[in-house]
């Protein structure tokens, strides 16, 4: 297989295959969340929770609050940074945006490439800087399994293939593709099966905290 | 014309300047990457080189690259290094027909067995002998024939290089490239639909003056014309990196010269001469046209999922398929997690009360 | 009559992991961040401490029973199963070194509420008989004397009289039809019998009617912090008949942090239906008695006077600003520490560390954040509003020669009362 071959595999039977599997673990592993229930709030609730529920929500990819955290600076830092960084190339570079249209016929502008060019390496920066962190650190040592290095690795790969082929560096643009396209399709495909799955799961379980939370008239 | 003349005599003879010939020599060095000291090199090579036989087979093809070949607007140097090389057979130029065409093959293959250059237009069908044949003799016995006393082997645009348009899904020929079939003699592979002339006698030039083929990338094509990409040397490269694409052939974008990414160029993908030699005499090349690359000396150019379908789109996705995996993980999901839910249901009634004579008398305590 | 074990344990958790648990576990991505926010590894910087390590054995039940590809892992032998041995081991994360705090909970950025999950997981601890000693003899008191310290109601009217006999006020009891039924936690009666006088005083001024039933004036909960929902089910089911039985329209929940979440927000999810009564935290009384003007002080305080938020009062709790609004009444000199309100640090001996015998050097270690705050701020007094921080609180203080005097607010409110029926003039 040539790859001209290999690109075109990957752009479609391989696509296809990720789409199916990482559709498919999805929706097993939220159906599982959903369907296991759970109890009614009987005690006289000083509000409803939902309000807070939804701002659980979103206050939780908010910096927290002056005074929360003074320690872990660069856990924040670096998890912003390499978060962001990751938002900006996956949904504002021209290329993505016209996959994610052809896929939903959904569309929006794109920012200049140099632009998502910059957040491409403060991501990948970013990203060596947190596995350097897990490493040294005893306390996330201690804390990391396997998992948590395999999820490192799917998610870094796409942005360095992704930052290879836009500098055509050491291999051809077409291969360079192809690799980035396939390593994306490794992420979907185990993408519901490793810890990946917080990109979703994390706003049921701030629904949750925040709804709770809420009832209890504790904005959280 | 005689044989025994050199390719400087010949040249005088049509008119050519020395300063003309220099010209092209020093085009020709720069084209591929030589270093100009090599200019003087190339020229006394050219000027002494006896007319190499060339035998040109042409098997499924459209003619397409012996017409961008022979039909310059104007002659051409390169043109004219064409003319000036002993073509004893090639079906569409040569006056002899029939079985005069076949012997004229048959004794330049016996005068220069082993010395002939094959150039090679058109993939080969393996489904059917009978699919494409030369005066009753399939296509894949000529080639195999004719490769055995080649020199060397130029096949000449997409088709002969990777399969090109014959190749293209169904594939309903089994057409494969002579690399497919000749894997015992040096090929370098011009691919293009058609390759820009200059390419072929860049290629002719080469190989007269150092008695063999050029560096070639892992496609097997000339690194001195195939080794930048169309994108990166694009004159509206600029344009993609701020983000301006023009949306449809007609809209204020096109008008304007932006990117045409989003209509389907394929100039990342391409590596060629054409944004940097052009065409016809250096006129222009698709882009400047208003119309992306098709990536033609790209193997499977013609399966890149659509010329008007930019390069990152899914190709042949079908929605059916997809949601396939959205209803299976559905179906599974809701299983599984009825499944737990009895399983939840069972363990509630299997609870039994703990109270605090079981906490002090524990299995473990 | 079947005794804990393994299966019992795990079967409890096969009740009690819901959605949200799941919703938890499939979204943490050990960024460790609820380690930063857990004072068991600030003060100790051991990683075994880490809050979401303290779930693990509860996490791999969950994957393992509750998850497709949990099974097919089980299936292959590449997880494993849970034991005896490991819930022995875990015995000391889940209650030493966890006083339910929820400060990881507010901070987890994916939004785990991993206080939730450990009270589930306790339930599973407790029934495979891995709950602490310290815990099982409270438990065992509470049930069986009603009181976790086992304090009778004779030792109870003895503190009546005490009262009577210093403001001349009846302590009601069993009062059919009164507004208020008043729980006390064992801690106030045997340490802080100030806090029964308080009381009365207050609803005096109010001309409230209250009430204290004799057969159910306990308000903490073992139960909750043991992890045995049939127990604090049946603990709390006392105080809801004693309710109903005199009719009354508030229960009040005293001075005690997790009292107050037992009765207030886990009562009648543990009894399966919702309360015909009000329940109150005193603060929150006071608060709309202060709304309604029925509390009426006088002098203030100039001492540089600060607020010790107990975690189930505020966190857990949502009793955030009645507090202040009551301290501002009678101090001049309120200032806050740098984490208050919902961020404050936990004093280290709640959700049952401080019934357990095993976490006792712990709790004194965790109460080094407490210290470091109190440095920090350079106050001359604390006021709380838990008996159990408070005693916490005073050991902390001993230990460390730190001298500082702890009071409970409702207390300090009482001093100020303007009363002039009461014998001792509260005002400084």
């Amino acid at each position: 297989m040539n790859s001209a071959e290999f690109l075109l595999w990957v752009r479609g039977s391989g696509l296809q295959i990720a789409l199916w599997i990482f559709l498919f673990g999805m929706l097993i592993r939220l159906l599982e969340i959903f369907l296991l229930g759970r109890k009614k709030n009987l005690a006289e609730l000083r509000a409803s929770g939902t309000a807070a529920g939804l701002r659980t929500m979103i206050s939780r990819s908010l910096p927290p609050g002056g005074n929360i955290i003074h320690r872990p600076r660069f856990t924040f830092v670096a998890g912003y940074a390499f978060h962001i960084g990751l938002f900006v190339v996956i949904f504002f570079l021209t290329p993505h945006i016209q996959v994610i249209e052809s896929l939903t016929g959904l569309a929006w502008p794109a920012l200049p490439t140099p632009v998502v060019d910059i957040f491409t390496v403060i991501s990948l920066v970013a990203m060596l800087a947190l596995l350097w962190h897990r490493l040294a650190s005893r306390l996330l040592n201690f804390l990391s399994n396997g998992g948590d290095y395999l999820a490192w690795t799917l998610t870094f790969m796409p942005l360095l293939t992704g930052y290879m082929a836009y500098h055509h560096l050491w291999f051809p643009y077409t291969g360079l593709l192809a690799a980035h396209i396939l390593s994306v399709e490794l992420l979907l495909i185990l993408f519901p099966f490793t810890k990946l799955t917080h990109t979703f799961t994390i706003f049921i379980a701030r629904w949750y905290n925040g709804m709770m939370a809420g009832e209890k008239g504790v904005q959280s | 014309m005689n044989k025994e003349r050199t390719l400087g005599e010949i040249l005088r003879q049509q008119g050519v300047s020395r300063r003309g010939f220099l010209k092209f020599c020093a085009t020709t060095a720069s084209l591929m990457a030589l270093p100009p000291g090599m200019v003087p090199t190339i020229a006394r090579a050219l000027e002494n080189a006896r007319r190499p036989s060339v035998i040109w087979l042409s098997f499924q093809e459209c003619t397409g690259c012996t017409e961008s070949l022979t039909r310059s607007h104007a002659p051409t140097i390169e043109g004219l290094i064409f003319d000036a090389i002993s073509l004893d057979y090639h079906h569409t130029l040569q006056a002899a027909a029939g079985s005069a065409a076949e012997q004229a093959r048959e004794s330049a293959m016996k005068e220069n067995f082993g010395n002939y250059l094959l150039v090679v237009d058109g993939s080969i069908p393996l489904a059917n002998a009978g699919f494409s044949t030369i005066a009753g003799t399939s296509n894949l016995e000529i080639l195999k024939e004719v490769a055995k006393g080649a020199a060397a082997i130029i096949a000449v645009g997409t088709c002969a290089a990777y399969g090109g348009l014959p190749h293209a899904k169904p594939n309903p020929t089994g057409a494969v490239p002579v690399s497919a079939i000749i894997s015992d003699k040096p090929i370098v592979n011009v691919p293009g639909c058609p390759p820009i002339p200059v390419v072929i006698s860049g290629v002719l030039t080469h190989f007269l003056t150092f008695g063999r083929l050029p560096d070639l990338d892992h496609l097997g094509r000339p690194l001195a014309f195939y080794g930048n990409n169309i994108h990166d040397r694009c004159y509206r490269r600029p344009f993609y990196e701020r983000g301006q694409f023009a949306e449809s052939f007609d809209d204020e974008g096109a008008r304007k010269g932006w990117c045409l990414y989003k209509l389907g160029c394929k100039g990342p993908v391409t590596y060629n001469a054409c944004a940097t030699t052009k065409w016809n005499n250096g006129t222009s090349f698709p882009i400047e046209s208003g119309h992306g690359c098709l990536g033609c000396s790209e193997p499977d150019f013609w399966d890149m999922g659509g010329f008007y379908r930019a390069l990152s789109e899914p190709i042949g996705l079908s929605a059916r398929t997809v949601a396939g995996g959205a209803i299976g993980g559905a179906a599974l999901g809701a299983a599984s997690g009825l499944l737990n839910r009895k399983k939840k249901a069972e363990a509630l009634a299997r609870h039994e009360k703990i109270g605090v004579d079981e906490l002090k008398d524990g299995e473990t305590k | 009559m079947s005794k804990t074990s393994l299966e019992r344990g795990l079967n409890i958790l096969r009740e009690q992991i819901d959605s949200p648990t799941a919703a938890f576990f499939s979204s943490c991505v050990h960024c460790g961040l609820c380690a930063q926010a857990c004072l068991f590894y600030t003060e100790t910087c051991n990683p075994a401490y880490i809050p979401i390590r303290k779930l693990e054995p509860m996490r791999r039940l969950w994957e393992q029973e509750y998850t497709l590809t949990g099974k097919l892992k089980k299936l292959l032998g590449l997880s494993r199963p849970i034991t005896h041995e490991e819930l022995e081991q875990w015995q000391e994360l889940v209650y030493n070194s966890c006083s339910l705090c929820g400060r990881c909970s507010l901070v987890c950025p994916a939004g785990l509420d991993l206080t939730y999950m450990i009270r589930k997981f306790r339930e599973g601890m407790a029934a495979s008989g891995h709950a602490p000693e310290g815990l099982i003899g409270a438990t065992t008191r509470a049930v069986e004397l009603g009181s976790p310290m086992g304090v009778t109601l004779k030792a109870l009217e003895a503190q009546a009289k005490h009262v009577k006999a210093d403001s001349g006020l009846d302590i009601p009891f069993d009062v059919e039809g009164a507004e208020y039924l008043v729980l006390l936690s064992s801690m106030e009666i045997i340490n802080y019998p100030e806090y029964l006088q308080a009381v009365a005083r207050i609803f005096h001024q109010a001309k409230k009617t209250w009430t204290i039933s004799s057969e159910a004036f306990e308000a903490t909960n073992s139960g909750i912090q043991i992890g045995v929902s049939d127990i604090a089910a049946e603990l709390v089911q006392r105080v809801v008949d004693a309710a109903e039985k005199l009719r009354v329209k508030t229960v009040i929940s005293p001075e005690c942090g997790h009292a107050y979440t037992a009765i207030r927000w886990e009562g009648p999810n543990l009894i399966g239906r919702p309360f015909g009564f009000r329940v109150r935290h005193i603060l929150e009384v006071l608060d709309e008695l202060r709304e309604q003007g029925l509390l009426q002080v006088e002098g203030v305080e100039d001492a540089r006077m600060t607020f010790h938020d107990p975690c189930q009062l505020v966190r857990r709790g949502g009793v955030i600003e009645a507090p202040r609004n009551l301290i501002r009444m009678v101090a001049r000199n309120f200032v806050e520490m740098k984490d208050h309100g919902k961020m404050n640090w936990c004093c280290g001996a709640g959700g049952g560390v401080s019934a357990n015998e095993d976490a006792a050097e712990i709790r004194l270690k965790a109460f080094k954040r407490k210290k470091k705050q109190l440095e920090r701020l350079q106050v001359d007094g604390l006021v709380t509003a838990c008996a159990n921080c408070r005693i916490q609180i005073e050991e902390g203080l001993e230990e460390n020669d730190m001298d500082m005097p702890v009071i409970g607010l409702t207390e300090m409110l009482a001093s100020h009362l303007k009363d002039e029926e009461a014998r001792e003039g509260g005002a400084t």
